[in-house]
């Protein structure tokens, strides 16, 4: 029977063969789990009991919670932190990187290890660094010029910069080597013609580096204030012990996700988080995109 | 070290050459190389101490240095014998290691199907992996935690793997070097009477090997380093991955410190050298990644 096919038709039942397990992978794990966690967002239910319907219930609820709304500044602060400082510093390093010769691929590899590591280990790492005196790197050297400990992990106004900087660390090599990558990109001839001009190094910076480096500043953009925003694995475990720091005030919106549903088994609760989580990204997302598009 | 003079006029035949002709040394020159030095030896810091104090004898801990005095491997051996890191180790090798070589078959094969095949339901299909990159996993966990308890997956290998076994970023990546495999490659191949499936692994895969190292990489290193989901669908101490066993040590007091360094080492040195050793694939990877992805 399948010989008796044309060359086009053996060419569809090959293709749906081979997509066969695949779509199916993306129905089950991917599709079916999206909707149903839309479904629970609207459902009263602690995972032991009966469904029950809720209607708005869950969103009522979140709208009305000041542990939501702490949780919901917190995540945008470290958005706004964390996406200008990590661009800015990255883009330093690969400016300037991508003028030196000299040992270059070395100094590429140390900028880009931390990424290699896991964000687990290295927040051990990081809160050794920030233990009070006999033991911790940072409050040593405080005491060695003189300067006032500073509780960093306990404190309600170091804590999140603390968590930050781990963060921003270990995603700084990826965007080294984009922006270098980007700047590999822009014809010579741009900056030949400069030259001639007698251009400053800062107006090419400004009038030719920067504009032509527009599509590699939008990825970067994007995709690290998605990373931010779903910051997570630096949050729980440099507080355990008190997961969201000192009165939440390290908390993001998905360590509250976290312990909706699987501390407090409050399923629609926090479903109900997943959903504005996702609609939080979508917005964010859709907004940088217009926006650094049509400057 | 990595610069030798062969390794910067291979390099040179990719994106990722130093731009600058070789003009002799100034003032600007050496700051700047100085500043980037100093700047890159902060950046390996952290890995630096967690080495050193990963070395160190108890006492020691609160001597800074990044030379232990009298460096041993004796917390190595310690953690390594105390049985729990060794089968944490040996779960995230074997949860890595399957994913990897699930996305690299499933994502390629995607990839190559939505690339080279027309048929119907093609752009359907296209959109519909696409439009998964934009849901995040966090949304995801409560109705796989669900379904894993439904049909009793929790605390199992297959419980931690069965989410990432294919990804739409993956998938993406693939088609988008399967762009440049010649369509008249497979017309051949299929001239000589090859069947599909032996033309994708005979014929197209081998085309694309360094998308698919860099591919493998990167799905290595993201199930190795893997936290939210295992946390949740494992519960058992055995069945932890080395990112939820390093977490379990949550109480500060009593910590102590050169262990958990060298529990931190343990799962951070083997991606070291993978890194190490492929770094110039890598780094490439990432460029393709960043770009085409």
């Amino acid at each position: 029977m399948y010989r008796s096919l044309s060359v086009r038709q053996k060419q569809i039942v090959w293709a749906w063969a081979f997509l066969a397990i695949p779509v199916v992978f993306y129905a089950v794990i991917r599709f079916y789990p999206t909707f149903n966690a839309m479904v629970i967002s609207f459902q009263d239910w602690n995972l032991l009991g009966d469904r029950a319907w809720a209607g708005w219930k869950n969103y009522d609820k979140l709208w009305n919670d000041p542990v939501f709304w702490k949780v919901f500044k917190n995540t945008f602060v470290y958005l706004l932190i964390g996406t200008p400082v990590s661009l800015v510093v990255s883009f330093a390093i690969a400016y300037h990187l991508d003028k030196l010769r000299f040992m270059h691929g070395f100094l590429r590899m140390l900028y880009f290890l931390p990424f290699m590591t896991s964000a687990v280990a290295m927040a051990w790492v990081w809160r050794w660094f920030y233990q009070p005196v006999p033991i911790g790197l940072f409050n040593n050297f405080l005491a060695a010029t003189g300067i006032p400990q500073i509780e960093f992990l306990r404190s309600t106004s170091f804590a999140l910069p603390a968590i930050l900087a781990p963060a921003v660390w270990a995603g700084l090599g990826f965007q080294v080597i984009i922006f270098m990558a980007g700047l590999r990109a822009i014809p010579r001839s741009y900056y030949e013609a400069a030259r001639i001009d007698g251009v400053s190094n800062w107006t090419v910076l400004f009038e030719i580096t920067i504009p032509l480096l527009k599509p590699t500043i939008v990825f970067i953009v994007v995709f690290s204030s998605i990373g931010f925003l779903r910051i997570f694995d630096h949050v729980f475990n440099m507080t355990t012990g008190d997961p969201g720091g000192p009165l939440n005030s390290t908390k993001p919106l998905v360590l509250m996700i976290y312990q909706s549903a699987f501390t407090d088994f409050n399923m629609g609760y926090a479903a109900a988080q997943t959903v504005v989580l996702f609609l939080i990204l979508l917005i964010v997302s859709l907004v940088q995109l217009r926006i650094l598009r049509d400057r | 070290m990595a610069a030798t003079d062969s390794e910067l006029r291979a390099s040179s035949k990719t994106l990722l050459v130093a731009r600058t002709p070789g003009k002799p040394a100034n003032l600007e020159q050496i700051v700047r190389w100085l500043l980037l030095f100093a700047g890159g030896i902060m950046m390996v810091a952290p890995i630096a101490f967690m080495i050193s104090t990963s070395l160190k004898w108890p006492h020691e801990i609160y001597n800074l240095a990044l030379i232990p005095d009298e460096p041993h491997l004796e917390n190595y051996t310690y953690v390594l014998e105390d049985g729990r890191f060794y089968a944490w180790f040996i779960n995230s090798m074997i949860i890595a290691t399957i994913t990897t070589v699930s996305n690299v078959l499933f994502d390629s094969l995607v990839g190559y199907t939505l690339c080279k095949f027309r048929f119907p339901g093609r752009y359907i299909v296209f959109i519909a992996i696409l439009s998964t990159l934009m849901i995040p996993t966090e949304m995801l966990v409560i109705p796989w935690y669900l379904m894993s308890q439904a049909f009793g997956w929790l605390d199992s290998y297959w419980g931690i793997m069965f989410p990432g076994l294919m990804t739409a970023f993956g998938t993406f990546l693939m088609k988008q070097f399967f762009e440049t495999v010649p369509d008249d490659f497979i017309e051949a191949a299929r001239i000589d009477g090859l069947n599909e499936l032996q033309i994708w692994w005979t014929v197209a895969m081998p085309l694309v090997r360094p998308a698919l190292a860099a591919l493998a990489i990167f799905v290595f290193l993201g199930n190795w380093t893997a936290f939210i989901w295992p946390l949740i669908v494992t519960n058992s101490t055995e069945m932890y991955t080395l990112p939820v066993g390093l977490s379990s040590f949550s109480d500060e007091a009593d910590v102590q410190w050169e262990l958990i360094m060298t529990g931190a080492a343990i799962s951070t040195i083997p991606t070291l050298i993978v890194f190490l050793i492929f770094q110039r694939f890598i780094i490439r990877g990432v460029v393709m990644a960043g770009l085409k992805g």
